[in-house]
């Protein structure tokens, strides 16, 4: 475990968690919100726990994505709010 | 995005990576038990490859292969593998999915019929885990076509 790394790690997944949430384009936040998938699956493997990244690989990053894509097709691109 | 591309490098592609997906997924099933993975983890891949299918090839060529029926009916198999190892222990005289009780069914030490028994837990939840992410898949795919028909009904 290293630290300077862990807290790296943290910021991206901060900025991530934060873009997700305040970017208007719905395609694009789904996107970022991979991407914090990603990098929590990173922070996961860092702190040793392997099985918990594998699942949020396979399951957040790589399914859970298609399937907000799919949510995201059936409606507008832009949010209203 | 859900209906046949006729993209050469995409279906190319699809067609070179498929047999690497399932094969990875297999492993992830095989070695849950002694590594990092497990059912469900090989299950997602499994239905992934499902949804590389669908990018490539179409919706309706998908459902040729996998259609609801056959999904509804692959996740109750899994279901009822995993409760049929579970009460298959209780009848040979353990407590439910006490898997070393299955030594004297399969004529093996008890620490074996454990490793092999927990390998049949995760069979029946990877069959399980990829057959409800398809249909959670296609329900949201087909989601604007299903429901006019039902609203005409009403």
């Amino acid at each position: 475990m290293i630290l300077s790394f862990d807290l790296i790690l943290l910021l991206f997944v901060f900025i991530c968690a934060i873009a997700a949430i305040t970017i208007r384009d719905l395609l694009s936040a789904v996107v970022v919100l991979g991407a914090y998938s990603f990098f929590m699956c990173l922070l996961w493997t860092e702190m040793a726990a392997v099985d918990v990244a594998f699942t949020e690989a396979s399951v957040s990053a790589g399914i859970g994505t298609v399937l907000m894509i799919g949510a995201v097709s059936k409606t507008k691109r832009r949010s209203n709010d | 995005m859900t209906r046949d591309s006729h993209d050469v490098i995409v279906k190319t592609l699809a067609r070179l990576l498929m047999p690497f997906m399932v094969v990875f997924a297999l492993y992830v099933v095989m070695h849950g038990h002694h590594s990092p993975g497990g059912g469900f983890q090989g299950g997602v891949i499994l239905a992934a490859g499902f949804v590389l299918l669908v990018i490539s090839h179409g919706l309706e060529q998908t459902r040729k292969r996998m259609s609801e029926k056959v999904a509804e009916i692959i996740s109750s198999i899994g279901v009822l593998i995993y409760g049929g190892i579970g009460v298959l222990c209780l009848i040979l005289g353990g407590n439910y999915l006490d898997y070393g009780t299955l030594s004297k069914l399969l004529r093996v030490t008890p620490a074996e019929a454990r490793s092999l028994g927990i390998l049949g837990v995760e069979i029946g939840v990877a069959l399980a885990v990829m057959a409800v992410m398809c249909t959670v898949f296609f329900a949201i795919f087909t989601a604007g076509e299903s429901s006019q028909d039902d609203r005409s009904v009403k």
